[in-house]
């Protein structure tokens, strides 16, 4: 690992509350990340892998320890710098989708550009294509509600990378998928890391879905139990 | 940022058009009804007021007993010789009329008609500035003796003769039969349901003798000599009338002295607790409408966090999903108030048409209203948003 890693944590701790009932979710993360890969994260419920993954996507922040992105302290953003962070590099996939309700596909996916302020022309076009690369051209007028659960996913994806962002978060994107939707998913996922080098940071508890990934990082007890490389698919 | 927001307002408002437009129905019900009661309140008021200045400035009206209308103090009622001093005494005095009114059903062949019946002499005409259209008024046998005559207004010619002329014809009031001698010019002017032209006169005798059965007179209506002062006039008949009713040097008034004005101010304090009355239920209207919007926003409260949850996700800045929440509640409760200020106005002319009262536009209900049901959305609208958007993205999303 080199210094121009791309995601660089270190003794990273999150307690949920204070007091008697304080919980410790981390226990000292070191991680480095680089530009262009692709990490599967894995763990027992409950061992912290979403505690992180939130952590890494700015969604939320950590008790103690320095997170470093590109270079830019995030501990020292502000709530706005974090905001404009998850705006300008950062991507997020859900298990939930998490798509705005009675709201089309196109205007979902758009939604990212306009926070970004870019004019309406090229927003459709972005969106529209975004829409193509997830394989949903033809669905852009429905709402959430008119979609399958994969359909959902694949929106959510296209919002995502709508962005062109530099990674990719998702938390358990297959979770809530049936086998084949999740293979539909992974194979897109793993496209948009080979075709646009977006670097992708997943979480998983199934193995099968980790085989796409070239590095998997174990999570036992809020601390990192193992961290390899997939055989054939090593730096 | 501003027009993008506005975009995202826009799309959010159309999207839950369910909520929104139960929104703006809470304000449109409770802004036109604050508006269309106060409007309508202020029209019968100065309806009111016009009537009685039409009378002219130079009118004095003396009623036995204190205070007027609700909660009044009897005192006793006037007799022909008070009438008789005033007449002689208070020199500035044009016209001097006994009243005594009853209402009574008047009849002409197949027709009747319930109206009002008023006892008094020819000084009434002149002080009430009444003209008569066709035939005559009182002769002073007429008077003295108190016959069988009368003077009716348009409305009961219209309602017991049609276009006919009814001078020299009999028509019958209670037992008796009368001949019908003049006819009133019309006034033409209501008031709160109380039209003037309907109206019999007859002799004050033939009221008190054949109707009401005693002496008594009702009231006493004055009108004043040109130029002469009408506060001199009332403090003279205040004197006159102390020392007839033998009212002792600390005792106070059992009559009353009033002019146009206090006339009006007496009538006009009526309809004015009315309207007030009236403003205060629909003001309960407006309140109920705010409670309704904020139930409204508040069971959308979990959808709405775990949305700016999403927001807050993608890269919006917290003052930007602000702006989009404020924008939305201001351009809801904005239509609302709009949309019922229209449906105020609407109301309001054609209600008014209605009572046969006019139409006053009010700029300060219509403001105030506004801005209370604008502050309701926003209140209501913004401030829960407010809360979400301050938490970490991650805790608005799993928001349960
Ligand atoms: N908001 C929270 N408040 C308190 N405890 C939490 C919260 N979020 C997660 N935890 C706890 O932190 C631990 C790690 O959670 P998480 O990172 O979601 O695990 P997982 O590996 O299953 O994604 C769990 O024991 C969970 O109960
Ligand atoms: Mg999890």
């Amino acid at each position: 690992m080199s210094d121009a890693a791309l995601i660089r944590m270190s003794g990273i701790t999150k307690t949920y509350g204070s007091g008697n009932v304080a919980f410790q979710a981390l226990r000292g993360i070191d991680l480095a990340i680089e530009a262009g890969d692709f990490v599967a994260i894995m763990g027992p419920s409950g061992s912290g892998k979403s505690t992180v993954m939130n952590i890494l996507g700015c969604l939320d922040t950590p008790t103690s320890g320095s997170y470093e992105f590109e270079g830019i302290r995030v501990e020292q953003l502000t709530r706005n710098g974090r905001a404009l962070l998850r705006r300008n590099y950062l991507g997020f996939v859900f298990q939930g989708f998490n798509l705005l309700a009675r709201t089309t596909a196109l205007e979902n996916v758009e939604l990212p550009l306009i926070y970004r302020g870019q004019p309406t022309a090229h927003r459709h076009a972005a969106a529209r294509a975004a829409l193509r690369q997830v394989g949903l051209e033809d669905w852009e007028h429905h709402t959430p509600g008119e979609l399958s659960g994969g359909q959902q996913q694949r929106v959510a994806i296209a919002r995502a990378i709508v962005t062109r962002p530099h990674v990719l978060l998702a938390d358990e994107p297959t979770g809530n998928l049936d086998t084949r939707s999740s293979q539909d998913i992974m194979d897109l996922i793993q496209t948009l890391n080979h075709e646009l080098g977006i670097t992708v940071l997943m979480v998983t508890h199934e193995p099968d879905m980790a085989e796409y990934a070239r590095r998997v990082i174990r999570f036992v007890d809020g601390r990192v139990e193992s961290d390899r490389r997939n055989d054939g698919e090593g730096v | 940022m501003l027009w993008n927001t506005l975009l995202l307002a826009l799309r959010s408002i159309r999207r839950n058009l369910m909520r929104s437009c139960l929104t703006i129905l809470g304000i449109v019900i409770g802004v036109a009804a604050v508006i269309t009661m106060v409007t309508l309140g202020n029209g019968a008021t100065k309806s009111v007021a016009d009537q009685i200045s039409s009378m002219g400035s130079n009118l004095l009206m003396v009623l036995p007993g204190q205070r007027f209308g609700p909660g009044a103090v009897p005192g006793a009622p006037f007799r022909i010789a008070d009438v008789d001093a005033v007449r002689h005494q208070i020199t500035a005095a044009r016209a001097v009329a006994p009243v005594v009114s009853k209402s009574a059903t008047a009849v002409y062949q197949a027709n009747n008609w319930a109206t009002a019946v008023t006892g008094s002499s020819n000084e009434y005409f002149e002080a009430g500035n009444w003209e008569i259209a066709s035939g005559r008024n009182f002769t002073e046998v007429e008077e003295r003796s108190g016959k069988a005559v009368c003077v009716i207004g348009e409305t009961v010619r219209e309602k017991l003769f049609g276009r006919q002329n009814p001078v020299g014809s009999q028509i019958r009031i209670k037992q008796f039969s009368c001949e019908v001698i003049g006819l009133l010019r019309a006034k033409g002017q209501a008031s709160m349901g109380q039209d003037q032209d309907d109206t019999v006169v007859m002799p004050l005798r033939t009221v008190q003798r054949r109707i009401a059965g005693n002496q008594d007179i009702g009231r006493m209506t004055i009108s004043v000599k040109e130029g002469a002062s009408i506060d001199t006039v009332k403090d003279q008949l205040s004197r006159l009338l102390r020392e007839r009713r033998n009212i002792g040097d600390n005792e106070d008034d059992d009559f009353r002295v009033m002019d146009t004005r206090q006339i009006a101010e007496a009538l006009t304090s009526t309809t004015k607790i009315l309207t007030m009355l009236l403003g205060a239920v629909a003001a309960v209207s407006l309140l109920v409408g705010g409670i309704g919007i904020m139930n409204i926003m508040l069971v959308s409260v979990t959808e709405r966090t775990r949305e700016i949850g999403i927001r807050l996700a993608i890269g919006a800045l917290e003052r930007e999903v602000l702006l989009q929440f404020l924008i939305e509640a201001v351009v809801l409760s904005s239509l609302g108030g709009l949309v019922g200020i229209a449906l105020a106005t609407a109301a309001s002319i054609s209600l008014a048409g209605l009572m046969d009262i006019p139409y006053l536009f009010d700029l300060g209900i219509n403001l105030l209203s506004f801005l209370f049901s604008a502050a309701i959305g926003v209140i209501f609208g913004y401030f829960p948003a407010r809360r979400a958007a301050g938490l970490n993205p991650i805790d608005a999303l799993r928001h349960e």
